[in-house]
């Protein structure tokens, strides 16, 4: 069943030792806006966590946090079990690694050149691209399904294509960790399936840990491996999403009525919101 | 120590190929932006050569190279070192200065138009130098320090005004041209204060130019170029991450607000020690990156071919200025103003076709 919603406060003394990434009693702000306070999130080790939850929960400010993007204003980020800002920014890239949400590729890049830039943390100024460079960027795109693209400009890609491109450069990386922020935000339904695809691919296959946040309740239900509920910048819920994604919890935490049945394809938890005739009917009985 | 050159694989059209050691060292080299820049130092060196032969004694190349190896005869010697040679390599460091600094300035706004000229760096600077003319009818060197004092304090400004939240390419151009309308007035006010003969002086100073330039103004210049330029291509590959935006760069570790802060200190330090020993030369620092990177091609800030180019830009429209009007009738920076003006206004109508602006 879904943990009971509220503060977290009962977990403060409870230190990570097992999971490599977790945020502990963080508060994060944007300047004076608060958007999260005191929230505590494990990210299991060999899991494909997703974040969900309604828009401005704090679900992207949260994937920031995790990647040292936002520096808590109390609380820590736990990298190993040390604070995620001391460590040094490359050793950093090298253990975790983050898809933005909206990334520019430079005027007149190639596919090629713009993946081998993932190797950056490998890379020092005597050390600019070794044999290793080559054979990793090779391989990250023949992963992602680009390197027929390889020569091509990325401008002249589609978007599902970009994707893949920007995803490939996160995979040339190599990191352990790999957190993406809606990467199929954008993209046409085959698309979004093909980039989650993808990465439960490089989930099951490489053992990579991923945490994606997702808008789309049904893709994170069917993809992940553990999800985490957020609303108004408090857990409400985590587990797998058969314990997570449930008619109550949905209701609580998006306002929305629904049905959850099994989806025919995966035997994981499908939304179904109720069509507004059916809400209005149950509106008119339930009126006093 | 043996070297292997061996091109990428998976990259057949051009891409950079890899210098690798067997000690596990490698460089990674652009073959493409090599030949721009060997050749392009060639045209700096051969303009400079040719422009030190110009004048009203004119020396043909042949005696020019003689003398400057110490074989020349002690009559071209004198003119050769003392006065010209001075005066060609203060054009080749300002134009490589503001070639790099305007590289510099239009990598970190991702900008073409976040150059210092748009900026309004040229204008602070000559605000400073104005002040020392008029308010205090100082000499030439307290001139110089007058307008890289403007320069400096017009570049933190920018800075302050801009860069609180992250560098926003339109956002930074429009404070630019804020502080650059700002600088103007404070100048139109300066001129009005101003008597005649200082009121010509100011004019001679703000169109930039070369002429009367001595080893005096060569040192100082020299020594900062080669401080700065090996600390900028340092951090040059962080720079190259930092066009795809603040998030990837400091998710594949590169520390953003570091390498900005430092290179935009190196820009502003070598845009305003370009202007105090040649005036305000305009637009070789917006129009050189944008030739070099149409030339090699090549994605990234580009930083050497800027650099290059900044410095034949200047070398040839120094020497256009003398050989069409003749020595000391035509300021350098009236060239480069009318080249600049014109590829501007063809960078803002082909940026207009691609949609962009």
């Amino acid at each position: 069943m879904s943990t009971p919603a509220g503060p977290d406060r009962g977990r403060t003394d409870r230190r990570s030792t097992v999971n490599r990434l977790s945020a502990e009693n963080v508060t994060l702000a944007y300047d004076q806006r608060v958007i999260a306070e005191e929230l505590s999130v494990e990210i299991p080790d060999h899991s494909f966590t997703v974040i969900v939850g309604p828009n401005a929960c704090g679900k992207s400010t949260l994937l920031r946090a995790l990647s040292r993007m936002l520096k808590p204003s109390r609380g820590r980020v736990l990298l190993d079990g040390q604070a995620i800002q001391s460590l040094p920014a490359k050793q950093v890239a090298r253990t975790l690694g983050l898809l933005p949400q909206s990334s520019v590729a430079p005027d007149g890049i190639t596919v090629a050149d713009l993946v081998g830039r993932g190797r950056y943390p490998h890379q020092g100024l005597l050390r600019q691209w070794s044999a290793e460079d080559e054979r990793v960027v090779r391989e990250s795109m023949r992963q992602t399904g680009v390197a027929e693209l390889a020569e091509r400009y990325v401008d002249e890609l589609s978007g599902g294509q970009r994707q893949r491109v920007w995803i490939a450069m996160a995979l040339a990386q190599q990191t352990p960790l790999l957190l993406l922020d809606e990467p199929t935000t954008y993209l046409d339904i085959q698309h979004q399936i093909d980039v989650l695809d993808l990465c439960a691919e490089l989930h099951e296959e490489q053992g990579r840990t991923l945490v994606a946040v997702l808008h789309d309740l049904n893709h994170a239900a069917r993809y992940a491996t553990h999800l985490v509920a957020l609303k108004a910048g408090r857990v409400v819920a985590q587990g797998t999403p058969g314990e997570v994604v449930t008619a109550e919890l949905v209701e609580e935490v998006f306002h929305l009525r629904c049905q959850v049945i099994d989806d025919p394809e995966t035997g994981t938890p499908l939304v179904v919101p109720t069509a507004r005739r059916a809400r209005a009917r149950v509106a008119a009985t339930e009126a006093p | 120590m043996t070297t292997e050159v061996k091109r990428d694989e998976g990259r057949g059209r051009r891409g950079p190929r890899a210098l690798r050691t067997p000690g596990g060292l490698s460089v990674r080299l652009d073959p493409r932006a090599l030949v721009v820049v060997v050749l392009l130092l060639l045209a700096a060196l051969g303009a400079g050569v040719v422009l030190i032969g110009t004048g009203d004694y004119p020396i043909p190349p042949g005696d020019v190279l003689r003398t400057l190896l110490g074989n020349g005869d002690p009559g071209q010697e004198f003119i050769v070192d003392e006065l010209r040679l001075p005066r060609v390599l203060v054009g080749l460091l300002v134009g490589a200065s503001l070639g790099l600094g305007g590289a510099l300035f239009q990598a970190v706004s991702r900008n073409p138009l976040g150059s210092p000229d748009v900026l309004g760096l040229g204008q602070g600077a000559t605000a400073g130098a104005l002040t020392v003319i008029v308010l205090f009818s100082g000499d030439a060197d307290a001139v110089t320090v007058g307008a890289l004092v403007g320069g400096l304090v017009t570049g933190a400004a920018i800075y302050l005004l801009a860069w609180k939240r992250g560098v926003h390419g339109y956002r930074l151009v429009l404070v630019g041209i804020g502080v650059s309308a700002m600088a103007t007035a404070v100048n139109g006010y300066l001129m009005t204060k101003a008597d005649f003969v200082d009121a010509a002086r100011a004019l001679v100073w703000m169109t930039g130019t070369l002429d009367g330039r001595d080893w005096k103004q060569v040192w100082p210049l020299l020594v900062l170029f080669c401080v700065l330029v090996p600390l900028v291509l340092a951090n040059a590959r962080g720079l190259r991450m930092m066009e795809m935006g603040d998030d990837v760069s400091h998710a594949l570790g590169v520390r953003v607000e570091r390498v900005r802060m430092l290179l935009m200190v190196c820009a502003v330090l070598l845009t305003a020690a370009a202007t105090a020993a040649a005036g305000p030369v305009s637009f070789v620092a917006l129009t050189a990156p944008q030739l070099a990177r149409r030339l090699t091609r090549s994605p990234g800030p580009n930083l050497v071919p800027s650099l290059c180019m900044g410095a034949a830009l200047l070398v040839v429209a120094d020497w256009a200025s003398q050989r069409l009007f003749g020595d000391g009738q035509l300021p350098v920076g009236v060239v480069t103003g009318v080249l600049g003006g014109v590829y501007l206004l063809w960078l803002l109508v082909s940026e207009r076709r691609a949609g962009r602006i």
